[in-house]
């Protein structure tokens, strides 16, 4: 949830872990519960093994029972390419990071509170991100002579002191997971697999979550082997029961539900909101879906969604290419269809001729960019936000295409309305830019009612549009400059369109300087004066003299930042664009009143580019590309510096 | 008229047609004695025998000299980029099966740049006509040798000779499982004629590789098939049915490899004389006779359909999967799809 500012992330932002965290009362704690409760305002707590043991299921289901427990929550999940990186190693390290709390919050946050480290890789690749006073919960079973001296641990970390200033909690869960499992006529191999249930199951009793839901789940996802569900289930009330009944673990937390805008919420994606979104712009369109794709990480889960909706009429085609995935949606778009081709970084390089070819033909189309680490393979699983410029210019000749940015992962289902909205009114090409972060991360959403969605209008050309009844398939609409669109079927509208240069109007193809020259202006001009809403400018006091800006998924550690700069009595002004072309008329004016204006990108400075050049501001970069998105601290450092510097001076 | 089974969801016309119906105002800008003018007439006096409405058909098409062809047809048309147009075309007829949708590209275009598309276009078996005009040089680029010149050939960029050995377009085809694969010539209009017939009536995809001559860079190219005289040796007519002889000589299964040879025809093996059959479910025949011809010489070069056989074609397979979609669940329902399973309620 990203709707209210709340300044109790910035008073949390000490990062000492749960126990440090605001503790309240524990009168109310279940009666059922021998152990005291306390009362914790937020927890950050990351799942880390080898990425064969199933950290993301179990992160994921540990994010459902909080969304069904109410709480606000924001998730990171992070792992390595290799399907099964060699086994034990520091590479084959996956993790999930989950931040939730009794209050609105914005990141998965800087620095867990807790830390489930199934191996000595997973210690060893997570504990840097630990502050001191962090619990860590082993699984001591994995600390094996062979195992530790893999990762290069010369002496064992569990015993030789070094974790003395955290809370460590050594329990052997894999022993514990086959202890429970005797009796399940299972294989050794396959019991000890169920190990990161027994975690989840101490984690849940940990944190009082409820436990329905992962029963439920597992019963389904297992439901053609009932007795590895059972096991799961055993597994994972063992490791409940453990928690209850073990000295080890003296206490456990509450987090209340967080006090949201009133409404039905679920837990969303950022992928799952925008495959949701495509769908909502072809219901309220009234135009069939079309989606022409090629699997690519971290892009394939939309076509994976909307494939299992064809039941709404959705076409998906997964294309021998990225170009031909493209070329089918743009080939659909003509025939009258929504056309949406989605990939990540690499597969916009090879899109590139033919979405040059839709700003030609000037049909409707979105192409949905999930950038990942570049250049070329880059980090195919890690988030960057180094297309933009990319996005922006990375085609032939002057070929301006719109663009639109989400900044949170509910967020991607109303941008993927909106790019549909722009592509279909304008006839144009647009770019949906996400990310990995937003993609793979997730937080609650408040699900909107049908009938609030906007409605789209294609507004088919039928009749014809010039003298003699004939028909010109580039006269264009006076306000918007949008062509017509006539789709085969239409009796009298018969045309022919194409990616050479077509004279004004008619369409037929010119080479006629002149013409080439206005084309060139018009189609610039259209995209220049597509309607976007306003920036909104977050300034409190009004008297900040320090702008922060920003776009996509950096929405999220930017507030919070600067929820602490203000919470520390300091000024600052935020603003977060979500259309990058055209920018938001009034952006001029908004950074314009600002005496300096911070530009954070997880790239070197791409926005910061566009901003310099076309506004003429100073405006000033903080970048970082590691993969991984900011952390809040880190940018509360960098915005306390520019004020710095600002108070250093004399007005 | 003819009857078109791959056309039974596209509206028919309301009124008897004429080739003069579907010609534009556009000026036909190809060179003078160019190949592609015959072409384009034999497709527009073709076009009427379809009885669909012009409206419901549309020309797609890539770069090269032949791919402004969409311009000269009174249809819908995509003039679109190089080597994409069975790629753009798939995504037209799979979405819209109400329409009739012919890819009309070059040997540069299908064979080199759009070499992939072309494949997997045929493999998927989607309900497109590709006519593929082959004259066997590069003609927009000025001259450059193409992907099905011969070994040897001196162009522009290979004053020394190409290196590369061309690819044959039907034995291409065939090894991608296409479904219907013919060959004719450009200035034979009844064989051409007969050609796009069969090609509409097929269900699926079908390629329809056209001998054109490019009388700038490539003059020529097909004149022994085209001679009188040298036919006789050069040029194999199949007819499904029909042994397969052409002057004096015929086309013979060696009996212990099964290998396919040419032999003088005589009283004593004319009852050996293989006879074609173009819906023979094994594509090993068809492809034999495809490699029947020389690639330098064009002797022994078969026209004529060399396989036509019924598959399921890939846009009636998706459709009927959305159908089945809506049978099982019932028809989407955005409210429900939004909510999921698992939701809470704030006050």
């Amino acid at each position: 949830m990203t709707s209210e500012v709340d300044q109790v992330e910035a008073a949390g932002g000490d990062p000492g872990g749960a126990d440090r965290a605001a503790e309240r009362t524990s009168s109310d704690a279940p009666s059922r519960r021998d152990k005291p409760v306390r009362r914790v305002d937020r927890v950050i707590i990351r799942f880390a093994g080898d990425s064969g043991d199933g950290m993301q299921l179990t992160g994921d289901r540990f994010t459902s029972e909080t969304a069904a427990f109410g709480n606000d929550l924001s998730t990171l999940p992070n792992f390595p390419a290799e399907i099964r990186a060699p086994q034990g190693t520091l590479p084959g390290v996956s993790s999930f990071q989950l931040h939730f709390a009794d209050h609105d919050i914005l990141t998965p946050g800087d620095a867990p509170n807790v830390l489930v480290a199934m191996n000595p890789a997973a210690l060893k690749a997570n504990l840097a991100d630990l502050p001191r006073g962090a619990e860590i919960i082993v699984d001591t079973d994995e600390f094996t002579k062979r195992a530790l001296a893999k990762v290069g641990y010369a002496a064992d970390p569990l015993a030789d002191g070094s974790l003395s200033g955290y809370h460590l909690h050594k329990v052997p869960l894999t022993t514990l997971t086959l202890e429970a499992l005797k009796d399940s006529g299972l294989q050794r191999k396959d019991a000890g697999r169920a190990k990161n249930m027994f975690a989840l199951g101490l984690l849940s009793w940990m944190y009082h979550r409820p436990t329905e839901g992962t029963e439920k789940f597992l019963r389904g996802k297992f439901a053609g082997k009932p007795a590895i569900a059972e096991a799961n289930i055993k597994a994972f009330r063992a490791g409940w029961n453990f928690g209850e009944t073990t000295e080890d673990f003296a206490v456990s937390y509450e987090v209340p539900p967080a006090k949201l805008p009133a409404g039905t919420y679920r837990n969303i994606s950022g992928n799952l909101a925008l495959s949701y979104g495509l769908i909502a712009a072809a219901q309220r369109s009234g135009l069939p879906l079309f989606l022409g794709s090629y699997p690519i990480t971290p892009a394939s889960d939309i076509l994976h969604e909307l494939s299992k909706h064809k039941n709404f009429g959705v076409r998906t085609f997964q294309a021998e290419d990225e170009i031909a995935g493209i070329g089918a949606a743009l080939g659909a778009a003509f025939g009258g269809a929504l056309g949406v081709t989605t990939t990540s970084g690499p597969g916009v390089a090879l899109k590139s001729e033919t979405i040059g070819l839709a700003v030609s033909l000037e049909l409707p189309l979105l192409v949905v960019d999930i950038q990942r680490g570049g250049p070329s393979t880059g980090l195919p699983t890690k988030t960057e936000q180094a297309d933009l410029l990319q996005a922006m210019f990375g085609r032939n000749g002057e070929a301006p295409v719109p663009i639109v940015a989400p900044a949170t992962p509910a967020e991607c289902f109303g941008a993927a309305l909106e790019a549909a909205r722009i592509a279909v009114t304008y006839r144009t090409p647009v770019m949906l830019l996400s990310d990995g972060y937003l993609a793979n991360g997730s937080e609650p959403w408040r699900i909107p009612a049908v009938d609030e969605l906007p409605l789209i209008s294609p507004d088919f050309a039928s009749e014809p549009n010039a003298e003699g009844g004939a028909f010109h398939p580039y006269r264009r609409d006076p306000r918007t400059l949008a062509r017509p669109w006539a789709v085969p079927g239409t009796a009298g509208l018969e045309h022919r369109i194409g990616g050479i240069e077509k004279q004004d109007g008619t369409g037929n193809i010119s080479y006629d300087p002149a013409n080439h020259d206005l084309m060139v202006r018009t189609r610039q001009a259209k995209v220049d004066g597509i309607a976007v809403p306003r920036l909104e400018v977050d300034d409190p006091s009004g008297r900040a003299r320090v702008l922060a800006i920003g776009w996509g998924s950096t929405y999220g550690p930017i507030t919070a930042a600067v929820r602490r700069v203000r919470a520390d009595g300091g000024e600052i002004a935020q603003a977060h664009l979500r259309n990058l072309n055209p920018f938001p008329a009034n952006l001029s004016s908004v950074l314009r009143g600002y005496d300096k204006v911070i530009v954070p990108e997880m790239n070197l400075g791409q926005l910061a580019l566009l901003l310099r050049a076309k506004y003429l501001v100073d405006a000033e970069s903080y970048n970082q590309v590691r993969g991984l998105p900011f952390k809040a601290a880190q940018l509360a450092d960098v915005l306390w510096a520019a004020i710095g510097t600002l108070d250093g001076e004399t007005r | 008229m003819s009857d078109f089974p791959a056309l039974h969801l596209v509206p028919k016309a309301d009124a008897p047609q004429t080739a003069r119906d579907f010609k534009t105002d556009q000026e036909v800008r190809w060179c003078p004695g160019c190949g592609d003018y015959v072409i384009l007439n034999a497709v527009q006096s073709f076009m009427p025998e379809l009885g669909i409405r012009r409206e419901n058909t549309v020309f797609i098409s890539g770069i090269g000299c032949s791919s402004r062809f969409p311009y000269y047809m009174n249809t819908y048309g995509v003039h679109s980029i190089h080597g994409r147009a069975p790629a753009i075309a798939t995504g037209l007829a799979t979405s819209r099966r109400d329409l009739s949708v012919w890819v009309v590209t070059g040997d540069g275009d299908a064979l080199s740049i759009g070499g992939n598309h072309l494949i997997h276009a045929l493999r998927r078996n989607v309900n497109l006509k590709i006519l593929l005009f082959n004259n066997r040089i590069y003609g927009l680029t000025k001259g450059q040798y193409s992907p099905t010149s011969e070994l040897g050939k001196i162009t522009k960029s290979t004053p020394m000779g190409s290196l590369d050995a061309p690819f044959n377009p039907v034995s291409l085809a065939l090894g991608a499982e296409a479904t219907f694969v013919a060959r004719t010539i450009d200035s034979d209009r009844p064989h051409l004629t007969s050609v796009l017939r069969a090609a509409a009536q097929h269900q699926g995809t079908a390629l329809v590789e056209i001998y054109q001559n490019c009388n700038i860079f490539n003059d020529g190219a097909f004149d022994v098939l085209k001679d009188a005289a040298s036919a006789e040796r050069a040029l194999i007519r199949l007819t499904h049915g029909e042994p397969i002889a052409f002057g004096t000589r015929g086309v013979f299964r060696h009996p212990s490899t099964g290998e396919l040879e040419v032999r003088e025809v005589t009283d004593a093996n004319r009852a050996d004389l293989l006879v074609h059959d173009a819906h023979s479910p094994s594509p090993v025949t068809a492809f034999a006779l495809s490699r029947l011809a020389d690639n330098d010489t064009l002797h022994q070069t078969p026209v004529g359909i060399f396989r036509d056989v019924d598959r399921p074609v890939y846009d009636t397979l998706m459709a009927d999967q959305l159908e089945a979609a809506v049978a099982q669940k019932g028809p989407g329902d955005l409210g429900a799809l939004l909510t999921g399973s698992d939701t809470w309620t704030v006050a």
